[in-house]
């Protein structure tokens, strides 16, 4: 009797060694290393990263590790292991315009100064499965050579560092184009980690909150911005992809230097915009940008930031996918999982109140039904009394 | 502070977690917290917006009741978690554990020994006293959520003191169904000014929030909110003069203890869906039973004498 809720630590301890059981599946075959996870699920690493909002390739692999390939939880992980670092500061803004290219691609102009660069991308596959992989690895040939031939391909792209202008840029040479440049006295923008969330949110805060946003969410509600939920009318400007340098000023040297280099990927989107009373037509930006190759969610990214920017540009609100509020409260994949799944949580206290008012209700309503039944007869009475 | 000299449990647990911080914070976000608590205690029932972090549990599970004990507790303190009034339910058990592995304090079941309680949907039958401090589990910090989702313009209502929407849903909840239909998380008014969520707490606890002696602090991490009840503050249950708040009332004692004063769990025993009632409070419960034992023992010995 009343074992229901008892033993719970022991419960816990033996769900701990069944988890760590699952996760390794079977034992007759090799177990993935860390090292596999970074170079072999490349992307999944680049999803973790920039959800979970830290730059560490190793700890993202060990994340999606220890998560069984559960890219939520596995950000979740990075997420609560980030907030016990702690701050030396911030970097110096990242210069895109200087990235490495990797890939670099134009929607808008079919030749531009730098050129089209179509790198590595899944675009143009035919998905097929391909069933040589199913085979074992060791058929692929030697590891070595090809990883030699990465990193030589690489440093010959290193080499020959051709500037490339971002396209938003050679647009603006007609003036075209909004340009984003920091207004003079505009406050340094906040720290979407250190400071709650609170609305009327900025534009600073907005895109922090977009880069840490769940890709699926990003990419639904872009998909809807595409379909008539906000005015949108996307070109896309420009995705770069490739490594860019992260500088620090240190405050020993009085300088900025260079403390290492970043994969990331970023997305301009063109919007057309109407115009007002103040403004000519011109055309708007979207801006998307995440760690590691995330193609697909920078240019969510970018659609959604350019829907919230709505009632900045004076258009008429009509979707949620405008509404600020609604979008950054409900972006964050840690807090939705996290709520959605406290529901498995024991609530047997409330449900135990809302079954007394359901039981009493029902009592009363049975004793109306009855009541109401007995004057009926009375009313008849009367009446045929007159 | 305020450390009994028994405890019931000696942790059978690591001592505190190697390479993190005393309660797993570190010290600035600790800092950060306290001074939200402190403006909070200031303004009772009023939510004060903090920098929630992500913790090692999930946003939904007790992460800003867990914030608000990280940030108060110290080595001293005794610390009893419960959840839907028991100290064995998993997350109380999880939490629990979380404490005693960063902090390696006495964890307790007994309410009087505690001298910070973390609950999720309760106040323990035993009254507290005033060198205690019961932590709340809170979803929704904002009680009037459901009427008004934007945060926005809840806070304008909040500054405005304007609280007519809620008292217009307490009376169609009377015109459709005869009385109030909110059973948990019932509303309240905070020392005659601040409208607050009392945490989904059910109706039956809401008067031991009135004049308790002990500091209320309730903390919703997910919704980056904390708000108090400083001990002895005036909590007001929201009703009408024709319609008074009323708590919930069982037909049945405890199968256990007896009591017919603490809040009741319903058990389905068997396939024909034969019921039983017990405490929801298990400490409480076990209380009970054991003074309950005691006297018929010392009965036993007087008759055997």
């Amino acid at each position: 009797m009343y074992v229901a809720v008892k033993g719970g630590e022991r419960a816990i301890e033996a769900s701990w060694r069944l988890l760590d059981k699952s996760r390794r599946g079977d034992t007759r075959l090799a177990e993935l290393s860390v090292g596999q996870i970074r170079e072999q699920l490349r992307l999944s690493v680049a999803r973790v990263m920039t959800e979970g909002s830290v730059y560490d390739e190793d700890l993202a692999a060990l994340a999606i590790k220890q998560a069984a390939g559960d890219l939520v939880e596995a950000i979740f992980l990075l997420r609560a292991y980030r907030t016990t670092l702690p701050r030396f500061g911030y970097t110096q803004p990242l210069d895109s315009e200087t990235m490495v290219v990797e890939r670099r691609i134009s929607a808008t102009f079919k030749d531009l100064p730098g050129g089209q660069l179509l790198g590595a991308t899944y675009d143009y596959t035919q998905r097929l499965l391909d069933f040589k992989l199913m085979a074992d690895a060791q058929a692929n040939g030697d590891d070595s050579t090809n990883g030699q031939a990465a990193q030589q391909q690489r440093a010959a792209l290193q080499e020959t560092p051709e500037a490339m202008p971002r396209v938003v840029t050679l647009l603006n040479k007609e003036g075209l184009i909004e340009q984003e440049t920091p207004l003079s006295g505009a406050p340094e923008p906040g720290d979407l980690t250190r400071e709650p969330l609170s609305f009327p949110a900025s534009r600073a805060t907005r895109l922090q909150n977009l880069a840490r946003g769940d890709e699926g969410f990003l990419l639904a509600m872009g998909y809807a911005t595409q379909r008539g939920y906000a005015n949108s009318h996307p070109f896309a400007g420009e995705i770069r992809f490739g490594s860019v340098t992260v500088e620090m000023e240190l405050d020993e040297l009085g300088e900025a230097v260079e403390i290492g280099e970043i994969d990331i990927t970023e997305c301009q989107m063109i919007n057309q915009f109407a115009g007002s009373t103040e403004v000519p037509p011109t055309f708007t930006q979207g801006y998307g940008l995440a760690f590691g190759h995330s193609e697909r969610k920078a240019m969510a990214m970018a659609l959604v930031d350019r829907a919230l920017r709505a009632e900045e540009l004076g258009e008429t609100l009509a979707s949620p996918t405008q509404d600020i509020e609604f979008m950054l409260s409900h972006s964050d994949n840690v807090e939705a999982s996290g709520f959605v799944q406290h529901l498995k949580l024991p609530h047997y206290v409330d449900f135990q109140a809302e079954l007394e008012l359901v039981r009493r209700l029902r009592a009363q309503h049975a004793a109306q039904v009855e009541q109401t039944s007995q004057p009926d007869t009375g009313h008849d009475q009367e009446e045929q009394a007159a | 502070m305020n450390a009994p000299e028994t405890q019931l449990a000696s942790a059978p647990y690591d001592s505190a977690a190697e390479g993190y911080n005393f309660a797993y914070l570190d010290e600035q976000t600790k800092r950060m917290i306290r001074r939200s608590l402190l403006k909070a205690v200031a303004v009772p029932g009023y939510q004060v917006p903090f920098a929630s972090r992500e913790m090692p549990l999930p946003f939904g599970w007790g992460t800003g009741g867990i914030q608000v004990t990280a940030a108060i507790i110290g080595r001293s303190d005794t610390l009893k978690v419960i959840d839907q009034g028991s100290d064995e339910t998993t997350n109380a058990v999880n939490i629990r554990r979380f404490f005693a592995r960063t902090t390696g304090v006495a964890t307790t079941r007994r309410t009087s020994e505690a001298t910070i309680v973390q609950t999720r949907h309760r106040i323990p039958e035993t009254p507290l006293t005033d060198k205690q401090i019961l932590v709340y589990q809170v979803p929704m910090p904002e009680p009037l959520f459901r009427l008004e989702p934007r945060v926005a313009e809840c806070k304008k209502l909040h500054a405005l003191a304007d609280y007519g929407l809620i008292s217009v849903k307490l009376y169609e909840d009377i015109v459709h169904h005869g009385s109030i239909a909110t059973t948990y998380d019932y509303p309240v008014i905070v020392n005659e000014r601040y409208l607050s969520s009392p945490s989904p707490i059910p109706k039956f606890d809401n008067p031991k929030m009135h004049m308790n002696p002990a500091l209320q602090l309730f903390g919703a991490g997910r919704e980056r909110r904390i708000h108090a009840i400083p001990p002895y503050t005036k909590v007001r249950s929201l009703d009408f003069d024709d319609h008074p708040f009323e708590i919930q009332r069982w037909e049945h004692a405890c199968a256990l203890c007896g009591s017919k004063e603490s809040f009741l769990d319903e058990m389905i025993v068997d396939d024909a869906g034969k019921r039983m009632f017990v405490c929801s409070d298990s400490d409480y419960c076990h209380d009970r039973r054991e003074q309950q034992a005691d006297q018929t023992g010392a009965i036993a010995e007087g008759e055997s004498a």
